[in-house]
This record gives C-alpha cells, structure tokens and sequence, in this order.
C-alpha cells in the first residue's frame, strides 16, 4: 500500500483550475519530484496535499485513509509537513523558536533540535537570531528544519533553490542528504531540472494542471521531460498517470 | 512641587491604564481583533468581584480567584462561538459583534443591578486610602499595588509568550495564521486561548477598577477609550509599549487637570490625537501602512 495517494484531485484559484483531475501514488522512502513550468499547479498541488489549499475534487489518501476533510494543522499531526514556497517562517520569532514551535506536534520520530542542528550546522551559530534578519539559504535550511522537527512521514518540499544563491542552494542540498539518507519520503518540487533528476527515484512533470509524464528517474533523459514540460509532446498511456 | 507629585499620580495611574489595555492590546496584537466590548467586561468583572465580595463577605483578591478563571472560560467560549466567525466575515464584523456585545452587557448589567453606582473600596478596607507621604510626593498604598500588579501582568505575559510551547504557538499564529496551522499548530486553539488570557487580563484591570473608583452599567465606553488611547499611544499590539502609552496617558490627565478641571480628559485625549498624527503621517495614505504604524511600538 502506498504512504500517500492522491485521486483524481482538482484545485482551483477564483475561475482557474489549477490542479486538474491529477492521480499520483508515492511509497515510503520514495522521492518524487514534481516539475513543470511557472503556472503549472506544482505549488497548488503540494499546498492541496498539505491541506492549505481547498480542493474542488477528489480524495488525498494517507496510509490508506481519507484525509480530504483534515485540516492543515490535523494533517501535520499525521505525519504530513510543507515546505511552503517562499519558506514563510515566523520572522518575529528567533531560529530556535521556529524550530520548537514546530516541534510541539509531539509525533514520536527521530527529529529533533539537535539532530536538525546536525543536518544543518548552518544554523547552530544563528539559533538566537530572528529568522526574518538570516540570509535566504540560512532561512531555507531554518524552513526545512522547521519541517523536520514534526517528525513527518511525507516532507513535501516546494521550490527549494527559488531565490537562492547557487552556493546557498548547494548547501541546502548538501543538507538534505542527510535527510534523504534517513529514509525520509519526499515530494519535491524544482525548477532545476538536473537537480530533480539527480536526486529523484521518480519524476512527474505537470503542464496546466496535468501530470503530462511520469516515470522513473532512472529511465528519463533530459530531454524528455523537457518536451513534457514545454508541452512539445503529448502524453502517451504508458508514460502519463491522468 | 506639586507638578512633581502630579507627575510621580500620573505614572501610578499609567499602571491602571496599562492593566486595563493589556488584554486590548493582547486580543489586537493576536488576533487583529479592536474589541469594542472590552470595558463593558471589565466593567461585568467588577459587577461579579463585588456581587461575591458582598455576598460572601470575602476579600475581592479572594474573589478575584474565582472570578478570572470563570471570565477566562467566558472568553474561551466567546472566541470559539463569537468572534471565530465574526473573523472569517472580514475586518468590519469583529467590530460589530464586539460593539453588539457591548451594548448587550451593558442592558443586562443595568437591568440586573440597575443605575446605581457600586465600588469595591469598602471592601477592601484602609487599602482603598491609606498612602506614603515623602515630602512633596504622596503615593498611595493602592495606586502603587496597581502598578506592581500591571508590572507583574505585564512581565508574566511576555516569560509566558517567550517561554512557554502554548506562548510561543499563539506568537506564531499571530505572526502568520496560515503557516502555523503547517507546523502543527491549531490556529484556532491558539486564538481561544488568547482571547481566554485577554479576558482574564482585563477581569483583573476590572476588580482595581471597582477598588479605585465607582462603578455603573455603563461605565465600560469610558474605560474602552482609555484602553484604546493607550494602546495607539503605546503602540498596539506591544505588551511594555502598552505601559508606556498608559504612563503618557496618565500623566498628560494629571498635568492637564493642574491647568483647569476639564484638563484631565482634554490633556489626554489631545496627547492621543498628536501621536496618532504623527501616525498617520509616517504612515502616509496606505491603510495596510497605517494599520502597521499603529501596530509598532515607539523606540
């Protein structure tokens, strides 16, 4: 059975759908990175999974159970955290803070201040500074950590490297592979194509709405997914989920 | 000298003003909420510490025990039945509902107990007038307890914000509602639970009310403007900036009743207006600027 199914979902903003009819599993450990270009519904798709976006149709399964009526915050609790795009972290409050607000949910896990200190060593010397006041790689690694510190069973990580400086990105990621080496289950959306297909076990390309292509990193070229992600190519039964 | 002894009331008052905005401040810094119901509360506060003080022949501090966990329950409720909703209608439905509410306890307290003014100052025996007299500064005995107990409110909120996982989850959904709800947080737990310490903060402000001075039905609009005053002069939102504003207040009242009678209410309310000027003019036309310029806290 998969950790995360999504059925059929449907997402609008005002008159625009968003998200349209998008079915897509994910199993424990896997890591699927969800790309597309600017508009595509990544960012409404994963804030729809997260509960912060109402949905218009269809069901967010988790290990099995319907989740569509739990709220943001139920969700967490669960064993579903967001990286929401933009990090959108507590700026009046100091790193530390953020961290253990975050780890109140009290889900049992191995995540905690310190081991989230050991992940991202960035952040020990700026722990008692307001987080509104760090650089945009530090506030980064300070929104995943925040994350981390719920103990999730699915981190869905939205636009990780959006406005960082190329060494604050590698940073960042040299961070989340320990992350990854723990077995941590991710949805990932990234604009940098490489990046996704590098670290990915799966990747679904979106265009307007729909996942267009999807399939095994292993199996998918560049230039592929560029073709999906452009819409130069059509989606075919094998390769499309929807 | 005497200006030096209006001064030194005019802070002590400034720690009455500050006790009776906190919660205001409170509820706006949390929850974006201008509770127009607020000194009606206070004022019920005052009316409960008293009907179990004379009733039960009890001390009010004693009283005071029973009464704020009951108004914090009181305001827990309100928050989740009331206010909740009004919210989720915009920005104006808050004020009306606070302002309905208002007008509602006001009539219930004067049908209950009708116009006839009440103080708790008998209760409290040599308390309500007992004072130290040094020289050319008289201070009372009560004024100063006032003080020390907005001074103690006041430090307790902020080692409860900055200490405590239930502060630090009411800081965070009053930073950004939406975000704390992704870390786990249940927004509107947090929101009842702000507007359960608003409530209690301000039966507190209530029961020194009813010891200072008299008390009616509708004695709570007066205290709602001072509330107010302090809290825009302060700097809403900001817990010690709160107890400046109060002070300010405070003791532009005593220095305005030294030059005539209608001084007091007219030195206040113009010291108000010039910050609140000054406000508006940092802040320019922009009203999401005005609302954060009413927000910050002096320097």
């Amino acid at each position: 059975m998969s950790l995360l199914a999504v059925e059929q979902l449907d997402a609008r903003h005002g008159l625009l759908q968003a998200v349209r009819d998008v079915s897509f599993t994910v199993s424990e450990g896997e890591i699927l990175a969800l790309v597309g270009a600017n508009g595509a519904g990544k960012t409404t798709l994963l804030r729809s999974i997260s509960g912060a976006h109402r949905t218009t149709a269809g069901r967010v399964l988790f290990n099995g159970n319907d989740i569509s009526a739990v709220p943001p915050s139920g969700r967490v609790r669960l064993g579903i955290a967001l990286v929401p795009e933009g990090r959108r972290l507590f700026t009046g409050m100091t790193v530390e803070e953020n961290l253990l607000v975050a780890g109140q949910t009290r889900r049992s896990g191995g995540w905690n201040l310190e081991t989230v200190l050991d992940a991202f060593p960035m952040l020990r010397p700026c722990l008692k500074r307001r987080s509104g006041d760090l650089s945009g790689g530090q506030q980064q690694a300070t929104a995943i950590g925040r994350a981390l510190m719920t103990n999730p069973r699915v981190l869905l990580l939205d636009e990780v490297s959006l406005g960082l400086s190329p060494l604050a990105v590698n940073m960042v990621y040299e961070s989340l592979q320990t992350v990854i080496a723990s077995g941590a289950t991710i949805v990932l959306v990234e604009q940098d194509l490489a990046r996704a297909l590098r670290i990915s076990t799966r990747v679904a390309c979106m265009l307007e709405g729909r996942i267009v292509l999807e399939g095994a990193a292993s199996e998918m070229t560049r230039e592929r997914v560029t073709e999906a992600y452009f819409g130069l190519r059509r989606p075919d039964a094998g390769s499309a989920a929807s | 000298m005497i200006w030096a002894d209006q001064v030194v009331q005019g802070i002590l008052l400034g720690g009455y003003y500050a006790l009776i905005a906190c919660g205001l401040s409170f509820m706006f810094g949390v929850m974006r909420i201008v509770n127009l119901a607020h000194g009606s509360i206070a004022v019920l506060a005052a009316y409960l510490v008293w009907e179990l003080a004379d009733r039960l022949n009890l001390s009010p501090f004693l009283a005071l025990v029973a009464v704020v966990p009951a108004m914090a329950a009181a305001g827990w409720l309100l928050q989740r039945t009331v206010l909740d909703r009004s919210l989720r209608s915009g920005a104006l439905t808050p004020l009306l509902s606070t302002f309905g509410l208002a007008v509602m306890l006001d009539n219930l307290l004067f049908e209950r107990f009708g116009a006839d003014t009440r103080s708790l100052a008998p209760n409290i025996g040599d308390l309500a007038f007992n004072s130290w007299n040094l020289g050319a500064v008289t201070i009372g005995q009560l004024a100063l307890l006032t003080f020390g107990v907005a001074l103690a409110l006041l430090g307790g909120l902020q080692l409860f914000l900055n200490r405590t996982p239930l502060g630090r989850a009411i800081r965070a959904t009053a930073d950004d509602p939406d975000t704390a709800e992704l870390v786990g947080i249940d927004a509107r737990r947090a929101y009842a639970a702000a507007a359960a310490i608003a409530i209690a903060t301000v039966t507190v402000a209530g029961a020194f009310l009813g010891m200072r001075a008299t008390f009616d039905p509708y004695t709570g609009p007066a205290q709602l403007i001072f509330a107010f005053e302090a809290i825009v002069i302060g700097g809403a939102g900001s817990l010690w900036g709160t107890l400046i504003g109060g002070i300010v207040l405070g003791v532009a009242q005593n220095l305005g009743s030294q030059v005539s009678p209608q001084g007091f209410l007219i030195a206040g309310h113009a010291v108000f207006f010039v910050v609140l000027a000054a406000r508006f003019g940092l802040a320019g036309r922009d009203p999401r600027s005005l609302i954060r310029a009413l927000r910050k806290a002096p320097a």
